[in-house]
């Protein structure tokens, strides 16, 4: 830390490969970051184009139940940990510093640490695809005993999922000393941006989680290798606490993904409804309290485990007592929008995308939270059809969108206005055709992670894998989108947007930001 | 430049080491659910607390005074596939002690089969007082053609059997799986 400043007063970036292993520059790791996450997006992509052809008909095809299940997995641990979770802590490198007018994150060696970690998880993780027993094929929540049974590749994702923990550990860490200790003078909490208020309460989430699934992985390590029992009953341990301490951990974990973008939506849908955000501090208080209940909720992942009646209703309340102050975020971008003088441009159609679509899976949540509805859903594809949703696009397209937003910023090139459009309306179009008949399926009684079907889910299953080509053939618009813009391309102003009313302090500087930015502390009015 | 960096500097270390903190809590919170759960479980009678105590009421005591006479009954399901007999055909026993037997099943078929018993016990509302602590039952049996063995059963009869009851009837059927186990 001693010569971080030292480091942040180097004028230019060093050149070839050094500039990006030794980087501290919080514009240079948000790069990475984001870089890395689009990667994963690909390989995670390719992993459901796998499952999705395996689907396409019932009976066996392609691969063997075993590969599939292999596939269902990785999938999962790609998108969550590699594709979704990076990809914000990119967004974070990038506009934190830039929204609250410092100079760089408080603690840019750490961040160099915490990006560089990344690349070495994901290698041991994706490289369980070769070693003998294949890669872990038991879920992404790991339930014991099955996961137990996991060949060579079990300590592999075990010690890979420690190095993500901790690498999203200092992520977090970083994220709250810049945010508590680096805002401009004159910046007032209850000022900063949305985007830095939901971050600032995901890092508290992560660090509150992390470390429990830390812990929870490393008991079934030791299960596995040093004949401890936690969760083995014929030693005195019990494979229930296993689904009770991951949940305690999986919940927090779906709003560390969504939070974030939140904050995304409620900066893009005001710039371009021309009004600010209706009830900004309500927002706040929202984002604090969903970050609250989502500690005492995780037994709607557990319903249909064997649970007290008692605790079956005190989940049950809990999770639906969620849907209120989501609601309340809902209400007010919409009441934002109300009146407002809207244009389309991509950011604004993604987030518009995010607010349909992510509520269609807030619904189905609410679904899903009455236990004896649970008792026939869980398990089943209308869950899957649940968390894609708002996974899809709730976060994935709040991140598209953020980076439509300011991709003109970081490049200072305008991107082809086409072919994002083109890219926004494929992937609306596909992604429902995708998801929305996996509820139809679930409800029909098919089991999620499954590699073959009786017949009569063939129609849906058929339409449901048509609409994942689509979804990933038009993700390639978005790469070269993203390339050409970075080539070159019209000049972008400062403010980018200017036709809207983008507010922020990242909109005062020139695009592309300057490699050294807010040097000295901006004038707050 | 130098001099205003220092108190950021200072507050830095200090959030630092309170978040440090937080993340050590966190991971120690998570191992503490282990006992956390447990001793919510005891308190509560949540969860199997009380199928393990249960169980350990079965051994406790034997009750020299009272006698249940057992019988045993074995039947190949198709006729002509197994010789299949108890080794006696009833037992007086005390509830609350542990007794074996023996079944003795020979393939009588011209190829190796693999068969699976399946138990039944009259009258069925003693079930819950008949416990087997081992049995040929519990999984599925392979045979070479001609070949022909003892099986053992272990039973305790749980002394809390009603005392209108004083004779079990403890009956197996022997059914050829080889076809569904071959299928697998
Ligand atoms: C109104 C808000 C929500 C409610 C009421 C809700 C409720 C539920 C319930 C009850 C389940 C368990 C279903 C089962 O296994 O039977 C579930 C699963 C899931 N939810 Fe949500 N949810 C909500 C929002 C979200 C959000 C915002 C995300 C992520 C961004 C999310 C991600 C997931 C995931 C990943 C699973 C499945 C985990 C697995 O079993 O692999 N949910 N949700
Ligand atoms: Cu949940």
């Amino acid at each position: 830390m001693a010569h971080a400043i030292d480091i942040a007063h180097d004028d230019q970036p060093a050149t070839g490969i050094k500039r990006w292993l030794f980087a501290t520059n919080h514009k240079d790791i948000g790069t990475m970051y984001l870089v890395f996450s689009l990667i994963m997006f690909f390989v995670g992509g390719t992993m459901a184009m796998i499952i999705r052809a395996e689907l396409f008909e019932p009976g066996l095809q392609f691969v063997d139940p075993g590969f599939f299940n292999e596939m269902t997995t990785m999938h999962a641990l790609v998108m969550i940990f590699g594709a979704v979770m990076p990809a914000f802590v990119g967004l974070a490198n990038w506009m934190i510093p830039l929204q609250l007018g410092a100079p760089d994150m408080a603690l840019p060696r750490m961040n160099n640490f915490s990006f560089w970690i990344l690349p070495f998880a994901f290698t041991l993780l994706l490289s369980t695809l070769f070693v003998p027993g294949g890669a872990p094929a038991g879920g992404w929540t790991m339930y014991p005993p099955l996961s137990l049974q996991f060949g060579d590749s079990f300590p592999m994702m075990i010690f890979a999922i420690h190095l993500m923990g901790i690498s999203s550990i200092m992520g977090a860490i970083n994220v709250i000393v810049t945010i508590l200790n680096m805002r401009a003078p004159g910046m007032p909490l209850l000022k900063m941006p949305l985007f830095c208020w939901s971050w600032l309460i995901t890092a508290y989430l992560l660090i509150a989680v992390m470390p429990v699934l830390a812990g929870v992985v490393t008991m079934l390590l030791t299960d596995h290798f040093f004949k401890t029992s936690f969760f083995n009953a014929a030693g005195g341990g019990d494979p229930l606490m296993f689904e009770h301490i991951f949940w305690f951990f999986g919940h927090p974990e779906v709003y560390i993904m969504i939070l974030p973008a939140f904050g995304v939506i409620s900066e893009i849908i005001p710039t371009f409804s021309r009004k600010p955000l209706f009830g900004a501090t309500s927002m706040i208080y929202a984002i604090a309290s969903i970050a609250f209940l989502s500690f005492i909720v995780w037994g709607h992942h557990m319903f249909a485990d064997g649970m007290p009646l008692a605790a079956q209703m005190f989940f049950m309340m809990s999770t639906m007592l969620i849907a209120v102050p989501t609601g309340v975020k809902v209400f007010n971008w919409t009441a934002t929008m109300w009146r407002g003088s809207l244009s389309f441009e991509p950011p604004m159609l993604f987030a518009i995308g995010f607010l349909f679509m992510f509520t269609i899976g807030g619904f189905s949540g609410v679904m899903l939270a009455l236990v004896p509805a649970d008792y026939q859903y869980n398990q089943s594809y209308f869950v899957v059809a649940h968390f894609h949703y708002v996974l899809v696009p709730g976060a994935v397209f709040a991140i598209m969108g953020a980076v439509y937003y300011w991709l003109p910023k970081w490049t200072g090139n305008m991107y082809s206005m086409t072919l994002a459009k083109t890219h926004f309306w494929l992937s609306t179009i596909f992604v429902n055709v995708l998801f929305f008949p996996q509820h139809f399926l679930g409800l029909a009684g098919m089991p999620r992670r499954i590699p073959d079907y009786a017949v009569q889910f063939t129609d849906w299953n058929m339409v449901s894998s048509i609409g994942a080509f689509g979804f990933g053939l038009s993700q390639i618009l978005f790469a070269i989108a993203i390339i050409q813009c970075v080539r070159g391309g019209q000049k972008a102003t400062a403010k980018v947007w200017g036709g809207a009313t983008p507010t922020g302090l990242e909109w005062t500087i020139p695009s592309p930001a300057p490699y050294h930015s807010f040097t000295t502390a901006p004038e707050i009015h | 430049m130098e001099a205003p960096q220092q108190p950021v500097r200072r507050a830095n270390r200090r959030l630092i080491t309170g978040l440090l903190v937080m993340v050590l809590g966190s991971f120690a919170f998570g191992w503490a659910l282990v006992p956390l759960y447990s001793a919510f479980c005891r308190l509560t009678g949540v969860g199997n607390a009380e199928a393990k105590a249960g169980r350990e009421v079965v051994h406790d005591t034997i009750d020299p005074n009272r006698f249940i006479t057992i019988e045993f009954v074995a039947n190949p399901a198709s006729v002509g596939s197994f010789d299949f007999r108890p080794k006696v055909a009833e037992m007086r026993i005390h509830p609350g002690k542990l007794y074996d037997t023996q079944f003795y099943a020979k393939n009588l078929t011209a190829g190796p089969e693999i068969a699976q018993a399946v138990p039944s016990l009259a009258p069925s509302s003693a079930w819950k007082y008949f416990h087997k602590t081992e049995c040929f039952c519990f999984s599925t049996q392979k045979f070479a053609v001609g070949e022909g063995r003892w099986m053992p059963v272990r039973f305790i009869v749980d002394p809390s059997l009603p005392v209108n009851i004083d004779r079990l009837t403890l009956s197996y059927t022997f059914f050829d799986t080889t076809q569904s186990a071959g299928r697998g």
